[in-house]
Order: structure tokens, then sequence, then C-alpha cells
């Protein structure tokens, strides 16, 4: 039985994991090299790298990370952050990363997707969204896309976008709630769902998790393929194997040799 | 040597890093001259059934590849790699592959929405008999997959392990004499598919 994904979420800013809550008042959290072999070592399936700062700087993805990150660790990783073309992606690709997660980018260049999904195809194209609720009336979904670490809305539908983001070939969505992020309250149950079950390729939720129990509850009622995890870990209020022996007594499958 | 042939079929260079990280010296090539020499030959892949079988033509790697495997050699296919060493696939409209084990390559056709194609992540892969290429594994352990195809050979004798997914059970670890080949990706497996390349690296068939 495939199992349910954990990949723990590194923000990077200046070469160090950060952590903030709605992408406001950062603080140093650890080396992103050490803490990928950790987190590796400790049972995580998958990892996600942003390089929070890249775009802000306009400058490219520090790719020598990618490198370090490629050579230290043996399991899929995503990095995204500061690609703004197809020979961005090319080079985050060939330093070592598994997959490429755009976001802004694609709202304003949404070809990019269908480019990048011709050239190294779609299992390596995420599109990662953060949507924030709104009024029915004002986006059919109830959620509206913002772009630029939720600092400009587009008027965009949430669900419209993720199944136009499929058409062009996007092989995975990262559904990051605007509402949840930094709050460990819990994901966004509603919007994951919403997502998930009107889209044919894995959908990752991202944006809530303070305890175990909000993974078992985004894995059944919210129908996710897999979760992303920041601050319940970092802190050290839980390890992975912890989140995932309770993820087991739930009945979800997970991966437990490693 | 371990030769890593390149036939622009997708992200090589996790394939090689892991070589590298056992100790083993490993090239990324797509010259007919330097995998004939090499001591061993593994042949990945992601990206679609037509565009492999096209770039492989042109390239002229049919040949050497088809030589390889009938030279005794050991012989590791990985994921795009493992479908186009069987006679078809249904991908791009029916592709001729290289018909080096009987069988087909075939779409997963989900009937419930929440089984996603392609499948990605990881699945149990349970061995159905014990291979040199399995020593000090667990059958029944979780391996990385991404793929929206799956190898259905022939021939019972050609399978080495099955995983369940989407309402089939498929051979994902397919074998024949100097030849494995897994649907999985070892190179990404974490420690247990580590141990798999290893296990390829001092496998004398």
């Amino acid at each position: 039985m495939l199992t349910k994904r954990i990949i723990p979420c590194l923000d990077i800013r200046n070469r160090r994991v950060t952590k903030g809550v709605k992408f406001q008042g950062n603080v140093d959290v650890g080396d992103p090299i050490s803490m990928a072999s950790a987190y590796s070592e400790g049972g995580c399936d998958e990892l996600v790298f942003y390089d929070i700062t890249a775009s802000a700087e306009r400058r490219p993805i520090d790719i020598e990370m990618v490198r370090e990150i490629a050579r230290a660790i043996h399991i899929p990783f995503a990095v995204g952050g500061g690609i703004s073309s197809l020979h961005d992606m090319e080079r985050v690709l060939l330093a070592g990363a598994e997959k490429i997660s755009v976001n802004s980018l694609a709202v304003k260049n949404p070809e990019i997707i269908r480019a990048g999904s011709k050239a190294f195809g779609a299992q390596c194209i995420v599109l990662g969204m953060d949507p924030v609720r709104v009024e029915k009336g004002k986006c059919k979904s109830g959620y509206e896309i913002t772009i630029r670490g939720f600092r400009e809305r587009t008027g965009m539908d949430a669900m419209e976008w993720a199944k136009r983001a499929v058409d062009l070939g996007a092989g995975e969505i990262v559904v990051n709630s605007v509402d949840a992020d930094g709050t460990q309250n819990g994901y966004e149950i509603e919007l994951t769902r919403l997502i998930s079950t009107s889209v044919q390729v894995p959908t990752v939720a991202s944006g809530g998790a303070g305890c175990p129990e909000h993974l078992v509850k985004v894995f059944t009622e919210g129908s996710a393929d897999a979760a992303i995890i920041a601050g319940i870990i970092h802190s050290g209020k839980y390890t992975i194997g912890e989140i995932k022996d309770v993820l087991a007594k739930a009945n979800i499958p997970v991966r437990k040799r490693w | 040597m371990i030769a890593i042939i390149d036939y622009k079929a997708g992200n090589l260079t996790s394939v090689r890093l892991a070589f590298e990280h056992l100790g083993m010296e490993a090239e990324i090539t797509d010259l007919p001259d330097k995998i004939s020499a090499a001591e061993r030959v593994v042949f990945p892949g992601v990206g679609s059934a037509g565009a492999a079988m096209e770039n492989i033509k042109r390239l002229k790697l049919d040949k050497v590849i088809s030589d390889v495997v009938s030279s005794g050699k050991p012989f590791l296919g990985i994921c795009l790699g493992t479908q186009i060493i069987f006679d078809l696939s249904e991908e791009d409209g029916g592709t001729a592959c290289l018909g080096l084990v009987p069988g087909t390559v075939k779409l997963f056709r989900p009937e419930k929405q929440s089984d996603k194609v392609p499948q990605m992540g990881w699945n149990a892969v349970n061995f159905l008999r014990p291979h040199p290429m399995l020593e000090g594994i667990e059958s029944g352990s979780e391996f990385y997959f991404v793929h929206s195809y799956y190898p259905a050979p022939s021939r019972e004798e050609d399978i080495i392990g099955k995983t369940d997914y989407a309402g089939v059970t498929f051979a994902s670890i397919v074998g024949k004499n100097n030849l494995v080949a897994t649907q999985f990706h070892p190179e990404k497996s974490g420690k247990i598919g580590l141990r798999l390349l290893e296990n390829f690296s001092h496998w004398n068939p």
C-alpha cells in the first residue's frame, strides 16, 4: 500500500533554516545540511527547501547548497524560491534535486509549468499555492490565491487554478493555507480536501501542523496524499518517529523501515 | 567502473551521487564504447517511453544495451529503464521497446479518485524469492516510486518482487540472469535503496 508522506519544510535565509509565522518574525533554527541529514536519518519521506529571500533579493537560487544537500541525503527533495526560468529549473535538477516548486512565478507565467513539464517530466514540477479564505461571492471555491509570500492577492480561485495547473502539466500540488500557516492549530482541512478531491495528481497539505493528530485529520478528512511539517519538529516538540507512531495507530499507512 | 547510460531521459545526478556515496566509481555516459567497456551497467531514466526509444535509436544505444545484457555483465534497470526492457509499452499510443524481457507495460487505471496517478511515494515491495541483489533487505521494505505505467512480465519466473497499487499487484522488481530491474528508485530510497545499489556493485551473476 502506498504510504502517506511526511515532508519537513526548511525555509532558508542566508544559508540558515528559519521559521516564522505567516512569513513574519523569522527566527534562526539551524544549518540546512545537518538538519536535512538528521530528518532523513529520523525517517522523513521527502524534504522541501524554500530559498525564501532569493526572489526578494532578485538573485538565483543557491545552487551550491542544493549540491550539498544532494550529497548529504538519498531521499527525494524539492527546491523552491528564486526559480525564474527553464534554465534555473535545469540547474536545480542537475544539482540533484528531485522536484522544483513554482508558486508566484507560475501565477505570473503559467506557461512555465507546461514548458518545465515538457522538458523535465510532470513528476518534477510541483505547483505551490498559498490560498486565503474569502467570501464565496468573491471566489467560487471560497479560497483566493495570494502570491509573493501572502503579500499580494490575485483574484484567482484556488480550485480553478489547481485544475488549470494540472492541465498545464503540474505533477503535484502543495496547498499552503495562509490562514493556518505557522499557527500550529491544524491544517486547513476543507481547503485540502477541496483541492485533493478535484485533481488526479498527489496533493500535499501545508501549514498549521502542531501535533500528530493534525496529520491524522488531514490524511483522513482532508484526503491529503502527503503533509508538510515545520515548527512541530524544528522545535523538537515531536520526532518524525513519534508522529509516524500516532499515524500508524490510527491505521494510516506510513513507511516503517528506514 | 559502473556506466550509467545517458539517453537524455531525465536527471541522472542522484544515481551518480548514490554510487559516489558508496565509494564506487560511476560515470554518466552516452558513448557505446564506454558502456561496452564498463564492468557494470545501470540503465536509469524518467520520462515517456516514446521519447526514450527515439533517443536510444538516435544515439545508437539499442545494440550496445542488448549486447551488454547478453554478455552476462551485471545490468540494473531503474524506473523508465525498467519499462523499456520489455516488448511493448502502452505509453505514447503504443511504443515498441527493447524486448529484452518478455512482457508489456501498462497504465494504472484506478477506480478510486483517491488512487492518484502517478503513484508518487514510498510503497512496500514483497520479495517472491531470495536474490543476491536483496541481501540484507527485508521483504516488505518500502522504496520510492514515481510512475504512471507498470511492468507486466509474461513469465512469472522473471518476477522477483511485487507491489500493490491502484487495484493491481504489479512486478516492482524483475530479474532474468544477469539483469535486474526495479520500477522504484533505489538511489532515492534512503539506506535500504543504497544497500540494494551496494549489492549490485558486488554482484557476480
